[in-house]
Formats: C-alpha cells, structure tokens, sequence
C-alpha cells in the first residue's frame, strides 16, 4: 500500500486529520531543500528533528497576527470592516481565524482576548457579553481543535480577563490554552488569584513573566502555542530541535562533547534553519502575496528562528554515567552545573551566528526549550526540565528552573503540582509565583495533584501511614486500578495534552 | 548557659526535626513550618507521637534500620541523612516516642535555611512537638526573621504561660493555639496536662491581639466533651478570629490509643454539627478542617 492509501484508509483519522496528513505527503514529494550529508546522518541519528516541519516550508510556522489592526482597519481580502460592537467583534475574529496558517494548519495565537474585546464587552450588559462569549469559546473549541491554540490575557484586571476565567471553569474546554502576562506591580493580587483559582480547576492559565518578556522582546510580545514569546505582528519562522541525549551518544566524554560535538550538532541545526528561513522569506509565496503579509496584519521584519533543545536532563546525565535519574541532573549540583555548561555553550554559538531575516532580534535566532513530543517515549524531558518522578521538592525545582529558564525568550515552562488542600488556599500559590518570577523563572503553569493523602494541618505526614493508607484506598475502591504512572500527575497531564494533540506536530 | 570560666557563650540550638519549606496548612499563604522536637503533653490522639519525648540513645532503632543510616558513636545514636530512606522503620521501632532523625541547630543555621526559602514564602511557623519548649532559641530566632520582612507565627499547645512570658511575643506575629479540650476531666484524661495554662493563654492572647487562630479537634461520638470545648472557645473568641473545627483522623495515632478513640475518621456531617454550633455562638469565622 501506499502511504496515501494507508492514510485514506486509516479510520482512526477525522477528515481534518487525513487532510493534513496527505498534504504533508504532497509537501514532502519535494526535494528541492537540500542539506549537507552531515545534516542527513544526524538527522537519521534522531540526534536532531524538524519536529514534522516537512521538507518544503509554505510559511512560517507560528503566526501571531496584528489583531489590533484588523480591528482598527478591517481586512480588505475578507472583506471585513472594523467591528463596531462585540457580536461583530466576535464574528471577525472567528472568520479571520480561519484563514491563520500554521504547522498546526490551525491559529497558535487568538490574540490578547481581553485587551481586544474589553471595549466592546463594556457596552453590553455583563450576562449578555458572558453569553456571546461563551459561544465564541465553544466555537473555537469545537472548529480550531487543537491544543496549540493559545489566548493571552492580562496583565491588568477587566471585566472580559473575568469572564473568560468563568467561563473556563464553567465550560472545561481543552482549547484555547490561556496565558495570564503576569506582572506583580500591574497585575492585582486579586486578579491573579482569581487566574490561579482557575488554574486548579482547568490547568489554566499559565502566568508568563511579562517583565522578562518584555525586557527581551518589548510590550509587543505573544505567547503563542504551547507557551512560544514571539512577537506580534509577526512568528517563528521554523523550530526544529537538538535531541540532546541522542547527540551526547556520538560523544567520547564530556569534553568531547562540550567541545567538538556539541558545537557541530548546533552548526548542523542552523544550517537547517537558515536554509529553510531563506526558503520562505525568498521562495515561497507566503511573503509576497499571502494578504497576511499584503494587509500588514504580519510582517517579515518581526519573525525569528527558535533554535530548540530537548532532553538536557538526560544527555548530562548519560555524560555522567548516572544511572539513578533521582540522584542526576535537578538534583546532584555536578550534573546541573555541567547542564548550565551546556547551555552556555548552546547560548553562545547561537548568539553568534548571523541569521537571516531576523531584523527584529538583532539577526539572531533564539532558544526554545522545547517540550517533547508523544513519540519521545523517556528519552528526552521536556527542554531542560527534571526527568518525570526524579521531581525534588517544589524548591527545588523552581531553583534548578530558575537557572535554565532565562536561556529561553522564545519559550519554556515547568508545571507543578498542588495537593487538593491548595483548592482552599490558592493564596499561598502567590508568594510562590511572584518569588520565582523575580528570580528567572520564565512560566509556570500549575494543577491540582489527585492526591489521596493530604496534610491537614500542624502535623507531619509519615511515609508509613501514607502507605498504609494507599492500600486502605485501594481495596475501597478496587474498581479503579491506581497504576503508579497513573497516580503521578505530571503524567497524567502530559497523557490529557498528548491526547488533543493527537495528530497535530506544532509545539 | 555561660561556663563558669570567663564569659564564653555557648549557642543556643533546638531540636529540629523536620523542615517544610513551602506549607499551605500552617498559617496563611504560603509558609516555611518548622517541626521541633519535644512535648510536654502526651496527647492520646497525638499524629506524630515520635516528636514528643528526646532520644535517649538506647539504641533500639540502630539495629534496624534498613540502610545502616543510623550508627551508636560515643553512646549518642547519630542519623546520616544522606543514607537514610526515610523508610520510618525507626520510628516504628522506638518504645520512647522519640526519634533519632532530629537535627540539633543553632539559629544561624536555621537562618540560612530561611533565608534560601524567604522569596517564595510570607513567613514561617515554628511547631512541633511543641515550640515554645524552644522558647530561648525562639527569642534569638525571631527578630532575625522579622529583619527579612517575614512574618512569625507559632502553633503552639499552650503549654507556656504567654503571660509571663511576653518577651516571646515580642517579635512574634501570632499564636494559633490548640484548644484540645474544655471539661478539666476530659482534659487531663486526652492530654494528661493541666489545661488551666491553655484557657490562660486564650484569654491572654486574645487581649494583647496575638492570637491568630484556634483549634479544636472533634472526636468521634464524644458529644458531651466536644460540645463543652466548641462551646467555650466560640463563647470566648466569637468572631475575633479564626477557629478551625478539625476532624480527628486515626492516621499516625498509636494503636492502643486508636482503639480508645477510634479507628476511623469524624464524620464530615458530624463535625459540621459543631461548626454551625460555634457560629451560632458567634465564632463567625469557624471553618471545617
Ligand atoms: S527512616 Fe529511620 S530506619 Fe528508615 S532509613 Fe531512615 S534512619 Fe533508617
Ligand atoms: S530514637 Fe528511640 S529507639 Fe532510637 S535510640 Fe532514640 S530512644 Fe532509642
């Protein structure tokens, strides 16, 4: 069979699905990109991955479109004048979605939804607004179906910022991921928490470090996809990956790898990039006639390269020959000092290489820790996080991000977990957010573990009794098999993502 | 303590025996809560029956630990933390409710521990065991603490007359005190101390504003003796502050003591009973636990 056929006869895809797919086939028919062998053996390797990018870019990867200007200025090739109240305001933005390209084929980026519609939901009786914008958020649910679909808000208070928190409690939608741009001097304690509420209920929104956001992008940032900064009116060009572990196993030692392997893996993934860049800036029609571009809703000048890297945690600990990935990287001081020395190294060569078409980032491209993807298996953590169950304390964690996460202006994140007790004090969640951000952590996203043990309070819990009380849950229920991955909640988490994600290759 | 030789210092240090650096259940918003050991109760409920009394360096709990994380040297039983699994094979060994995984700090060291935690915490919480058996340390610890812009709270028994020891509250934010019984009877026979000391205390705090919260555990099927202690506090503090209603839990409570009081956790609807009679009273900010 050919693969056409297997993907037409496959019935596990929607037709959405196949169509996708049988295009990337078209895409991927053609060889005019060529690479160095060099580039080839360690793509073969898996030591790098274009992350499904397809060998023929037809624009770039992520968009974030100038959703300010459709809505001061209307759109000519859609025929869509300026909305004049939120029911217009809403029908726009809905059928301008539509026509957002991506790698997903669906928009990464819906706007900073509060800013845009507060004018418009002020007009309007709240129940009315709270209506029309429950059918928006279902609209884009049920059309744009997938979960790299991302909405920003904040990071000032309003009433359409409370509205779309309501909502998402209400309804449960996976799509959009939300983005609070949190700033602690602009963002008020009480909409924070109200975000933070929401986040233990939905697993969203994320809160951005819109300070360090901005000191690297300016206000004009967007968080887009799973958590990009991109900026506005512009995107990412192309996003392929280092798999790190997979490039430390060409390497004698760490030396070697530091210095001879490590660097040419890096040159090897920016010849990829500039290629491709050139290809769409210059080959490719998207730039010149796309009305994206036409209409100036995005501009070449504002688009970059992310330069990703996965699986830190692993290839430092293969260096060090440590086996117990409890006592590795995260957690021994050697192993993340020789990580920070990775990156160093990563950090450097990139910022030293002059790329094309990257006006707004001083020619450069910019790092992204990226966040795996199903087909990972427990090779690669997601970027530079901790391996899944060799999590240390909270502390700890945040301390190791806080270290890696300032590498990464076109995106990383961690997410952390809370015991339900955090449902009745989501205020402690606070200190903790606004602590780490003012010390490099970059994202952070949270939810509620489903935990069977919790402490009460002035107690200790003793590892004994937790046992103990496992098993007395168990034979209570002995319907439901806890499997341990089961029971580990960032699996879980990752399990629920992978499953919207189904078909879809945008990160 | 001064040696009789001249004027050297010796450190004060406590007992710690465990550190959480980010608790959301021991005072509000997010704290670090430090466990000391030592109690001069002995409650029959106790959860963590191995803080109250100090090691006495039998040696009992050298032999079977599981890692060889604990070793006799010089007749004092030393806990390699490194080694050790936290399997609480220890613990369960121990005929002295004690432990030997207690840590003996100077406020300096306890210092640098706070110090790491303080950007992501509002404060910290000394509790145990029971704190103010640390109360010199205590004294030394606070206004360090204070100078770091963090708040200090305690979650203390009320075993120490605040009264005539005012010199603790001084740099102290607030006390959440443990009200574990009214009726003088029930008292001695749950905590097997004179609760005059702890009724004091809730008098006391509330007038000089240093009280933060009260507790009250509510057992099962015991009406008349929750009744009394739920009716007395809520009479007393009315809605001055906050009075958590907890639900005593078998976890952790010695066996023989779990059959005395019950092998199973209040009743959600039960302890709600005592909750609404509190508010009644006018304890308007009682809550369930
Ligand atoms: S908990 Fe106690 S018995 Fe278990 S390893 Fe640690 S010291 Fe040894
Ligand atoms: S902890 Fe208990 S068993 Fe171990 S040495 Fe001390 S008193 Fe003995």
């Amino acid at each position: 069979m050919s693969e056409a056929l297997n993907i037409i006869k496959d019935p596990t895809l929607t037709y959405n699905q196949e169509l996708i797919a049988l295009a990337k086939l078209g895409e991927n028919s053609d060889d005019t990109l060529v690479y160095s062998d060099e580039y080839y053996k360690a793509f073969n390797s898996r030591a790098l991955c274009d992350l499904g990018e397809g060998k023929m870019p037809y624009r770039p990867r992520y968009i974030c479109p100038d959703y300010e200007l459709l809505f001061e200025k209307g759109c000519k090739f859609l025929e869509l004048d300026p909305p004049k109240d939120l029911l217009e305001a809403i029908n726009v933005l809905e059928i301008f979605y539509r026509h957002v390209p991506s790698i997903t084929t669906f928009p990464v980026y819906l706007g900073d939804l509060d800013k845009l519609l507060e004018p418009f939901v002020l007009k309007e009786e709240r129940s009315y607004a709270k209506k029309l914008l429950k059918l928006f958020l279902l609209q884009i649910d049920k059309v744009l179906t997938d979960s790299f679909v991302h909405a920003d808000i904040g990071p000032e208070d309003s009433v359409t910022g409370r509205l779309l928190l309501e909502l998402s409690e209400e309804m449960q939608l996976a799509v959009p991921n939300i983005t609070l741009r949190y700033d602690p001097e602009r963002t008020s304690d009480d909409f924070a928490l109200a975000c933070i509420k929401c986040m233990l209920k939905t697993a969203k929104p994320s809160f951005a470090n819109h300070r360090m956001f901005v000191k690297e992008w300016g206000e004009n940032y967007a968080i887009a996809s799973c958590y990009n900064g991109l900026l506005k009116a512009g995107g990412g060009y192309t996003l392929p990956r280092m798999r790190l572990y997979e490039c430390s196993l060409t390497a004698k030692d760490t030396e070697d790898f530091v210095n001879r392997e490590l660097p040419r893996y890096i040159d090897l993934q920016l010849e990829y990039m500039d290629k491709r860049v050139k290809f769409i800036v210059e080959e490719a029609s998207f730039f010149k006639a796309n009305f994206l571009a036409t209409e100036g809703f995005v501009k070449e000048e504002n688009f970059t390269g992310m330069f990703g890297v996965v699986g830190l945690a692993e290839c430092v600990n293969h260096l060090l020959g440590i086996e117990d990935k409890k006592k590795g990287f995260g957690i021994n001081k050697e192993a993340t000092a020789l990580g920070l020395k990775i990156m160093d190294v990563i950090d450097e060569r990139v910022k030293a290489h002059v790329a094309p078409y990257c006006e707004a980032t001083d020619h450069r491209y910019r790092l992204h820790a990226q966040v795996g993807i199903n087909t990972d298996g427990m090779d690669d953590s997601p970027g530079t996080r901790i391996p899944i169950f060799a999590e240390p304390t909270m502390l700890e964690q945040l301390q190791t991000n806080e270290k890696f996460h300032p590498y990464f202006p076109t995106g990383t994140g961690d997410i952390f977990k809370f015991e339900e007790t955090y449902e009745k004090t989501p205020e402690a969640i606070l200190p903790i957010i606004k602590g780490s951000f003012g010390r490099g952590l970059r994202y952070f996203s949270g939810y509620l573990e489903n935990c069977d043990v919790v402490r009460v309070t002035g107690y200790l819990v003793k590892k004994s009794e937790i046992e103990k009380l496992k098993a007395q849950k168990q034979s209570l229920n002995n319907v439901t098999v806890f499997g341990m991955g089961a029971q580990d909640g960032a699996h879980a988490l990752d399990r629920r993502i992978q499953r919207h994600e189904d078909n879809s290759t945008g990160q | 303590m001064r040696s009789t030789a001249g004027y050297s210092v010796m450190k004060i240090t406590a007992p710690v025996n465990k550190i959480i650096p980010f608790s959301n259940v021991d005072g509000p918003s997010n704290r670090m809560a430090i466990f000391f050991q030592g109690c001069p109760f002995n409650c029959r409920f106790c959860h963590n029956p191995e803080t109250i009394h100090m090691c006495n360096d039998c040696g009992d709990c050298v032999k079977t630990c599981p890692v060889g994380a604990l070793s006799l040297k010089e007749g004092k039983v030393t806990w390699n933390k490194d080694l050790c699994v936290n399997c609480d094979t220890c613990i369960k060994t121990c005929r002295h409710d004690a432990s030997p995984k207690v840590t003996r700090m100077t406020t300096d060291e306890l210092m640098e521990k706070i110090l790491e935690v303080s950007p992501y915490i509002q404060g910290i919480t000394l509790s145990g065991g029971e704190c103010t058996l640390q109360k010199e340390f205590i004294k030394e610890l606070f206004p360090k603490v204070k100078a770091l812009g963090l708040t200090t709270l305690l979650d203390s028994n009320g075993s120490l007359d605040f009264e005539s020891n005012e010199d603790i509250l001084e740099y102290c934010d607030g006390v959440m005190l443990d009200v574990k019984a009214y009726n003088k009877e029930f008292s001695d026979w749950l905590i097997r101390y004179p609760n005059d000391v702890v009724l004091k205390n809730l008098d006391h705090l509330l007038a000089t504003g240093k009280l933060e919260e009260v507790r009250t555990l509510i057992f099962p099927d015991r009406d008349k003796e929750n009744e009394a202690t739920v009716r007395y506090v809520a009479e007393t503090i009315k809605d001055r502050c906050r009075y958590k209603i907890i639900r005593y839990r078998q976890f952790g409570v010695r066996e023989e003591y779990r059959k005395e009081l019950g092998d199973f956790t209040t009743g959600e609807d039960y302890a709600m009973r005592y909750v609404e009679l509190a508010r009644s009273l006018g304890a308007s900010k009682a809550i369930l636990v």
